[in-house]
């Protein structure tokens, strides 16, 4: 019900609005030419003056600025991009003393291999010689010794024998017949006893 | 009880009469605005463009925005020829806007809902392009009435259209604009005496619509401006740059 009066009123006081409009308004004012002539004057007065003032003042001075600004950005981009070329050369630059230090380290160490070797080789050369000298002699004294075991062998038998013979027997006996026997000996069973 | 929709339009004298000749010059409320929107557009321009620093202030960064706005709308329209017009356009553009937006605000008056004044910018428009256009090309601008591509038996036709259409620009140009801020105006002042003659029980509906019909006409005081500004270029872009 409430909400019916409420609509009931605005719907009607739309007419009443309209009629009261119309009774009141007289034209438009600006059919009026009263104050053409004034409002030509004054368009054409402050107008004028703005153009003026913002032509030969204003814009020329926002022109300005917007064109150093842009210049400013621009020279701050190359500056930069300048720096960027620089530290990527110095970058390059770095990576080249690093590898070539690198190649000059290997080759230092390459060389002082080479030449630690050839000494280890050197040194073992000599005592090779050395180690073959000392055996050459030890056999050479070995044979000497091998040779002479037999008659110093021989000697000892024969002392042996003589004085096992004057022991059992209580007599002196020549020596020589015992050696001729003992030589006799040795040269049968030689190869028995010594393996040559 | 409501106010004449239309008496938001009457020009009065403020001070004395002054009469040149037989021109009545008086100083006016129409005069008033006038001087208050150019000077306040020469303030905020002026401190818009006062300190050149690279990172902009607001009220900087506004002019240079406007500035790069109105640049942007002449060279996309008009091409790099419309340069040396630029200043005029810029000015002719904030004028209107300025205007426009002061007639937005309670109680003043909007400078661009007078015939005369649009009519006046309109009429100086035309004859500046026609002149333009006759410096540049000559008598071949005349060509501008006669498209190409036409058969010969439409032609006497087309040209006569073509002539209507192009006097009949400052008319098309100041009626829209004048035409757009008086019933905007009007259409206002008619909600805002429904909300008082209703009264607290039936005020509201109207009211809601008020509000609603401020937000538009402040986009339509500024698309007015646009538009004005944009069909300047167009304007110029024949004069300047002929093809038809």
């Amino acid at each position: 019900m409430v909400k019916k009066i409420y609509f009931q009123s605005i719907f009607f006081s739309f007419f009443f609005i309209k009629e009261a409009f119309a009774a009141e308004s007289g034209g438009m004012p600006q059919l009026n030419p009263e104050f053409w002539v004034s409002q030509i004057f004054w368009l054409i007065l402050t107008f004028g003056i703005m153009y003026l003032v913002l032509s030969k003042l204003i814009l020329p001075k926002i022109s300005n600025n917007l064109e150093s600004r842009k210049s400013q950005i621009l020279e701050n981009i190359e500056a930069a991009e300048k720096q960027r070329e620089d530290s990527d050369a110095k970058l390059k630059e770095y990576d080249e003393i690093i590898s070539k230090s690198k190649l000059e380290a290997n080759s230092i160490f390459n060389l002082a291999r080479e030449k630690a070797l050839k000494d280890i080789g050197a040194k073992r050369e000599v005592l090779d010689k050395q180690i073959d000298n000392e055996i050459a002699e030890a056999e050479k004294e070995i044979d000497a010794l091998r040779k002479n075991a037999p008659d110093k062998i021989n000697i000892i038998a024969i002392e042996t024998s003589s004085e096992l013979l004057q022991k059992l027997i209580g007599a002196e006996v020549n020596n020589s017949s015992i050696s001729a026997i003992v030589d006799d000996l040795s040269k049968r069973n030689g190869d028995k006893y010594y393996g040559n | 009880m409501a106010a004449n929709p239309m008496s938001q339009f009457d020009v009065y004298r403020i001070g004395p009469e002054i009469k040149v000749g037989a021109f009545d010059i008086s100083f006016t409320n129409a005069s008033l605005f006038m001087i208050l929107s150019t000077v306040s557009i020469l303030l905020i321009f002026n401190l818009g463009s006062k300190k050149n620093s690279i990172l902009p202030n607001k009220i900087q960064l506004l002019a240079e925005l406007s500035y790069t706005f109105v640049s942007k709308m002449i060279s996309d329209t008009a091409g790099s020829k419309a340069k040396p017009y630029f200043a005029f356009i810029f000015s002719l553009f904030m004028f209107v806007l300025f205007c426009n937006m002061f007639g937005m605000i309670p109680y003043t008056f909007t400078v661009t809902s007078h015939i005369i004044v649009t009519f006046v910018l309109a009429a100086f428009i035309f004859i500046g392009v026609t002149v333009i256009g006759f410096i540049k090309h000559g008598f071949g601008y005349l060509k501008l009435f006669v498209p190409s591509g036409v058969p010969a038996v439409l032609l006497p036709l087309i040209v006569v259209i073509e002539i209507i259409s192009y006097l009949s620009r400052p008319i098309s140009l100041s009626v829209r604009l004048f035409a757009n801020m008086m019933a905007g105006h009007t259409m206002m002042k008619v909600f805002g005496g429904f909300v008082i003659s209703l009264g607290i029980v039936g005020g509201w509906l109207p009211l809601s619509f008020s509000v609603a019909l401020t937000g538009l006409e402040i986009l339509v005081a500024f698309l007015q401006a646009y538009v004005f500004a944009i069909l300047t270029c167009i304007y110029l872009n024949d004069a300047l740059n002929l093809h038809h």
